[in-house]
C-alpha cells in the first residue's frame, strides 16, 4: 500500500452512474438549458418566427418598462394575487391540517375530500365550473340573494374579479395540506406530554411546538406556491380572459397573448426574463428572511 | 368531566371538518346535479337537484359541434397521455437509480442543478422551446410533451424517485451482485420490483397533470383533429349557443371522472408521493 493512498484516500468513484444519469443531463441541456440561455438572446431581439431574429439591444426591455401600461397592469394584478392567494391558501391548509391529524374514525376519508379539488388542478373543467358558480345567475348569487345579502358581480366587476379567481386557488389547499399533515405526524409525541404536564394550552402548544416544527415546511410551501401563483393561466384564461377591464389579466396572460396571439416572440422573452428575475428576487427575499423564522432541529446551516 | 369535555371537542372537530368538507366538495355536486339540469334550471336558482330531469345532454354534448366529437378527443388524449407517462416512469427510474445509488464526479453539483430545476419556472424557457419545437416539426404533434419526459425534464418526479430508492436497503445490491448480477440488473430484478410504490405515484400523479394540462396543449396543439379533451371542453365553451349550457357542463363531468375515478382508488399513492416531496397543485 502506497503512503499517498492511505494520506489521501481517493474517492470512490463509480463513473456507471454517470451513464445511468444521461438522459436527465441530455434533457436538461436541450430542454431546459438550451431554451434558459437562448430566451436571454431572444430578449435581445425582434423575432416573429417568420422571417430571422434581428438583434435590437435592449429595445424590448425599453418598450416595456417605457411604453407598455398593460405590463405594469399584469405586474400589479399578479402581484396582488400572488401576495393574497398564496398566504391565505398556506393559513387555511395548516388550519385543516392541524383539525385533520387528529386520529378520528373516517379520517382518511375526510383527507380524501379535502384533496379532491387539487387533484383536479388547473383542469379546463374547474374553471368552467367556476364560471358556471359565479355567473351574475349562478348558484352563488341565488343562495347570497335567500339570505337577503344581495347579487355580487363575481365575474363581472373589475373590483371583484380577481378575488373571485384567488378564491378557486385557496380551494386547492390539497397538495400544501398534505405537506403539513405529514409534518404534523412526525412530531414527536413526547413534546406535547411534556407540554400538558407543564398545563400549556391546545393554543399555546400550537404557537410552541407545532407551528415552529413546521416552519421548514412552511417555506417549502412558500417557495413553491408563490412560483407556481406567478404562472397561473388556466383559470384567468378560461374564465375571465383577463377582464373586466384587464382586472385578472395575470402576467401570464399578457405573456401567452404576445407569444402567441401576436408571435411578438423577442417582446415575449424579455416578458419572461424579467419575470424570472422577480420570482427569483422573491425567492432570495423568503430565503434570506428564512434564517430568522425557520426552525431547524439540528442547529440548521446560517453560514 | 374532563372526559366529557374531550368528548365534546372532538364532536365539534367533527362538525367542522365535515361542514367545511362538504363545502369543498359542494361544487363538484353541483357540476354533477346541475349536467341533468335544463339550461333555465341551471341559472336563477339555488336548487341541487334538478327540477326536470335532461337525460340527453351527455349523449349530444358527446358528439361535439363540429367534425370531431368528444370520442376523438378522449382517444387523442391517451395517445397523448400514455407514452408521456410510460416515458416519465422509465427515465425517472433511470437517473433516480443513478443519483440514489452511484458515487460518480459532480454528483452534488448535479443534484443540487436538478434540485434548481423545480424551482426554475416554466415561462422561462417557454418560447425558446416552442422556437426548437417548430424548427424540428414538433408543431402540432404530441412529441413536445413525449421526448422530453423521455429524457426525465421532470424533476420533481426524479426527485420522488431517489428519495424512494434511498430508502431501501444497500445490502439487496451488494448480495444481487454477489450472486453475479451487472448494475443494470440489479436495478430490473431487485430494485424495480420494490420500487413498485413509487413507480405508481410517479405514473399517477403524470397522468393526472398531463390529462388536466391546458396551457402546453393551447400552445402545442393547433388543429381540431388532435384536440385533446380540455381544448375539446373550452371548444364546446366558445362554441356553445347558450342553449347547450348543460352540454358543457355535462361534459366537463365526462372529463373530469377519470381522474375522480382513478384518484378514490389509488388516493394512498397520492398522499405517499407528495408526503415524500411534495410540490404543485
Amino acid at each position: 500500500m502506497s503512503v499517498g493512498r492511505t494520506l489521501k484516500p481517493r474517492k470512490n468513484y463509480n463513473h456507471i452512474g454517470l451513464l445511468y444519469i444521461l438522459p436527465w443531463i441530455i434533457g436538461l441541456l436541450i430542454f431546459q438549458l438550451y431554451p434558459f440561455v437562448s430566451s436571454l438572446y431572444y430578449s435581445f431581439t425582434d423575432y416573429n418566427m417568420v422571417t430571422p431574429p434581428k438583434f435590437i439591444g435592449l429595445t424590448n426591455y425599453k418598450n416595456i418598462f417605457l411604453h407598455d401600461p398593460d405590463f405594469y397592469q399584469s405586474l400589479k394584478v399578479t402581484g396582488i394575487y400572488v401576495l393574497l392567494a398564496v398566504p391565505v391558501k398556506l393559513a387555511f391548509a395548516l388550519f385543516i391540517a392541524v383539525l385533520l391529524s387528529a386520529k378520528l374514525k373516517g379520517i382518511h376519508f375526510l383527507r380524501t375530500v379535502y384533496y379532491l379539488p387539487s387533484i383536479l388542478g388547473g383542469s379546463v373543467a374547474i374553471s368552467v365550473l367556476w364560471r358556471f358558480l359565479f355567473m351574475k345567475e349562478g348558484i352563488i348569487n341565488s343562495m347570497l340573494t335567500k339570505l337577503h345579502l344581495g347579487p355580487v358581480d363575481w365575474l363581472g366587476s373589475p373590483d371583484v374579479a380577481l378575488y373571485t379567481l384567488g378564491l378557486l386557488t385557496v380551494w386547492q389547499f390539497g397538495s400544501s395540506m398534505v405537506l403539513f399533515l405529514a409534518g404534523i405526524q412526525q412530531i414527536p409525541s413526547d413534546l406535547y406530554e411534556a407540554g400538558s404536564i407543564d398545563g400549556a394550552s391546545k393554543p399555546r402548544m400550537f404557537l410552541k411546538i407545532t407551528l415552529p416544527l413546521l416552519t421548514p415546511i412552511v417555506l417549502f410551501n412558500l417557495v413553491m406556491q408563490m412560483v407556481n401563483a406567478f404562472q397561473e393561466f388556466t383559470g384567468a384564461f378560461v374564465i375571465t380572459n383577463g377582464g373586466p377591464m384587464k382586472s385578472t389579466y395575470l402576467f401570464a396572460l399578457k405573456l401567452y397573448e404576445e407569444a402567441f396571439t401576436f408571435f411578438k416572440m423577442g417582446y415575449a422573452s424579455a416578458l419572461s426574463w424579467i419575470m424570472f428575475v422577480l420570482i427569483m428576487a422573491v425567492t432570495a427575499i423568503i430565503f434570506r428572511t428564512s434564517n430568522s423564522w425557520v426552525y431547524y432541529e439540528d442547529g440548521g446551516d446560517r453560514s | 368531566m374532563k372526559q366529557q369535555r374531550r368528548n365534546a371537542r372532538t364532536g365539534l372537530n367533527y362538525l367542522f371538518l365535515i361542514l367545511v368538507g362538504l363545502i369543498m366538495v359542494y361544487p363538484l355536486i353541483w357540476l354533477f346535479a346541475s349536467s341533468f339540469k335544463t339550461n333555465a334550471d341551471i341559472f336563477g336558482s339555488s336548487r341541487l337537484l334538478p327540477s326536470t330531469y335532461v337525460w340527453d345532454s351527455y349523449r349530444l354534448g358527446w358528439q361535439g359541434t363540429g367534425q370531431y366529437g368528444f370520442q376523438d378527443f378522449f382517444i387523442n388524449t391517451l395517445l397523448l397521455v400514455i407514452p408521456t407517462v410510460m416515458f416519465t416512469v422509465i427515465s425517472s427510474v433511470i437517473v433516480a437509480y443513478g443519483f440514489a445509488r452511484f458515487n460518480f464526479p459532480f454528483k452534488t453539483l448535479l443534484f443540487s442543478v436538478m434540485i434548481a430545476t423545480l424551482m426554475l419556472p416554466n415561462a422561462s424557457v417557454l418560447i425558446p422551446r416552442y422556437i426548437l419545437f417548430n424548427k424540428l416539426g414538433w408543431l402540432d404533434t404530441y412529441l413536445p410533451f413525449i421526448v422530453p419526459a423521455a429524457f426525465a425534464t421532470g424533476a420533481f418526479f426524479v426527485y420522488m424517485m431517489i428519495q424512494f430508492i434511498r430508502g431501501l436497503p444497500r445490502d439487496l445490491d451488494e448480495a444481487a451482485t454477489i450472486d453475479g448480477c451487472n448494475s443494470f440488473t440489479v436495478l430490473t430484478r431487485v430494485l424495480l420490483p420494490l420500487c413498485k410504490p413509487a413507480i405508481f405515484s410517479v405514473g399517477l400523479f403524470q397522468f393526472m397533470w398531463t390529462w388536466n394540462d391546458f396551457f402546453n396543449s393551447i400552445i402545442y396543439i393547433s388543429s381540431v383533429k388532435k384536440f385533446t379533451v380540455s381544448l375539446g371542453l373550452r371548444l364546446s365553451l366558445d362554441t356553445s349557443s347558450a342553449v347547450s349550457w348543460n352540454q358543457v357542463l355535462a361534459m366537463s363531468v365526462v372529463s373530469i371522472v377519470p381522474c375522480i375515478l382513478l384518484f378514490f382508488f389509488t388516493q394512498k399513492y397520492f398522499v405517499e408521493g407528495i408526503s415524500t416531496t411534495g410540490l404543485k397543485g
